[in-house]
């Protein structure tokens, strides 16, 4: 432990967390109301400066000088517990990803580690306690469905979620994330084999199941993050607001933030493990056409360029899907809840388990 | 009595939900999309723009009394608008005209002519039984205040909004 890590470290935790993570959550709150009203054809809240782009300011601003209630008949502990709890798994899950090359030097991934696709099962999923535990706490019977319908949804969708990533890292033979891009650098993305050794057939026929399995993924994320089609926990016409009915001020705000945290987690996620990560492609004619990998290795100003250029890309390619999960929101339906439950175990586990044994038999049969 | 609802048979298309899904995608998509190119009409964005160019001219807005082409005021203080008022919004109280003024032959004015727009109902009785055709529904509808006694439109405020109208009732002129 020599002090430079120690120091690049902290910088790098401190800019994600406030540089990255809370600026993006209030802006794609903006967003999703941006999105929603355009959607809908209407413009969505305009007035906070110019475009409203001030409007998530007006929003923190409210939030921290509305009273902070407490209602008398809480569990007060737990109910000034559970706020922080959904909000910090869904911060915490980001140390493992990849968010950019290299910059001077210094390794763009907060905790480079070697079990990081377990670290992110298993911090994400702490996150259920946070509603768990408002939904429990809040001594109320909204909130109090609400949780028991986010922790069986949670239970559900859990698996078909670390099942579909199997297929990935079948590929990838490690489950260390910086190898995860490393390998779509030069393999070509999951879903989208055309760099590297694009040539190969056997890359096109894997990407079928790597196609399956960046849907059910996805949809797991979905419900993971209690994003529409499956936001039942919070259910605003059936539950009033599900877990957080009881919750006012920065208190509800958390809730906001940790929901809005773990979407762009999630979608994190889904880019390193899918999409390549903060590697774009481009063509390059010095000495016959190949794909060029720009990153910052480089020397000089043009490595740092190059930084920054990969960490641009990555967070451009996550809020495309951050883009797709509000198009989604605000097309689809919630799901009954028996329906929800038989998707999660009747399809979406099978098709994950399926897919495995796909992958598996076209890497055992596939000459490389 | 008890009764099943038929349900229909959906064809195994129907029953995979994804096409439909995707169907649903690209109908939000393309609402998006004629939104960030403004193909679509959206709600009058209020304090920038108005209704003020395309009010009809039978607009009713809020009560104002008029003056005539020489400048007078067109009120002769009859108090048939104050008595026909169905909220009572309207109080006036008439002064004599002096026997040098040009107009003498008027007899009356108002001395005060307040309306009290929190009562008013923009009805427009008022500007129906006016024999001078001197109180006129006009185009404002913003009327707005802090304080009751603002919201009280005084006979200043009310020749401002109404301003001059060139009307057929020309019978206090010296000729007649």
């Amino acid at each position: 432990m020599d002090s430079f890590f120690i120091t690049t470290s902290l910088l790098k935790i401190i800019g994600m967390i406030f540089v990255v993570i809370l600026p993006m959550v209030s802006y794609a709150v903006y967003a999703e109301r941006r999105v929603s009203a355009l959607i809908q054809d209407r413009l969505g809240p305009n007035r906070v400066g110019p475009a409203g782009l001030l409007q998530p300011i007006a929003d923190a601003a409210k939030f921290l000088l509305k009273e902070d209630f407490t209602p008398a008949s809480v569990n007060t502990f737990y109910y000034w517990l559970a706020p922080g709890l959904a909000m910090v798994p869904a911060i915490t899950t980001i140390a493992v990803v990849p968010f950019g090359s290299t910059l001077l030097g210094v390794p763009m991934v907060i905790a480079d580690i070697n079990v990081g696709i377990l670290y992110v099962f298993a911090i994400a999923s702490l996150g259920v306690y946070g509603i768990v535990l408002a939904g429990w706490a809040s001594n109320s019977k909204y909130p109090f469905l609400g949780g028991v319908r986010s922790s069986s949804q949670m239970i559900s969708y859990e698996l078909s979620l670390g099942l579909a990533v199997i297929p990935v890292f079948l590929l990838v033979g490690n489950l260390r994330l910086t190898n995860v891009v490393r390998y779509q650098i030069e393999h070509g993305w999951m879903i989208a084999p055309f760099v590297g050794d694009w040539t190969n057939p056997g890359k096109w026929l894997l990407a079928i199941p790597m196609l399956i399995a960046f849907f059910v993924f996805m949809i797991a994320v979905f419900a993971e993050t209690n994003r529409l089609p499956f936001d039942l926990p919070e259910a605003e016409q059936e539950l009033a607001g599900g877990y957080h009915t009881e919750y006012s001020s920065m208190k509800f705000a958390l809730f906001f933030l940790g929901e809005y945290a773990a979407m762009i987690t999630g979608s994190a996620i889904i880019v390193t493990l899918f999409f390549g990560g903060w590697h774009l492609p481009l063509p390059s004619w010095h000495g016959g056409f190949h794909w060029a990998v720009v990153d910052g290795s480089a020397p000089g100003w043009h490595g740092v360029l190059g930084g920054l250029f990969n960490m641009a890309t990555f967070f451009a390619k996550v809020a495309v899907l951050i883009f797709i999960f509000m198009w989604v929101r605000w097309t689809l339906p919630r799901f009954r809840y028996d329906q929800l439950m038989r998707l999660g175990w009747l399809f979406f586990f099978e098709i994950a388990l399926a897919n495995i044994f796909l992958v598996a038999i076209i890497l055992a049969y596939l000459p490389n | 009595m008890a009764y099943t609802v038929p349900r229909p048979n959906l064809n195994w298309r129907e029953r995979m939900y994804l096409p439909a899904i995707a169907a649903g995608l690209v109908i939000t998509l393309k609402h998006f999309k004629n939104m960030i190119f403004g193909r679509t009409k959206v709600t009058m964005q209020y304090p920038e723009e108005k209704w003020d160019s395309s009010l009809p001219e039978h607009y009713r807005g809020a009560p104002a009394l008029v003056r005539d082409a020489d400048g007078r005021v067109r009120c002769v203080a009859c108090q048939l608008c104050e008595f026909i008022c169905p909220p009572r919004a309207i109080k006036i109280i008439p002064g004599e005209i002096p026997s040098t003024d040009r107009f003498a032959k008027v007899e009356k004015h108002p001395d005060e002519f307040d309306i009290d727009m929190v009562r008013c109902i923009f009805c427009g009785m008022c500007e129906e039984v006016c024999p001078e055709q001197a109180i006129y529904l006009r185009k404002d509808y913003a009327i707005t205040g802090f304080t009751r006694e603002e919201m009280v439109h005084h006979k200043e405020k009310l020749l401002e909004i109404g301003g001059v109208m060139h009307g057929v009732v020309l019978k206090w002129n010296e000729k007649k």
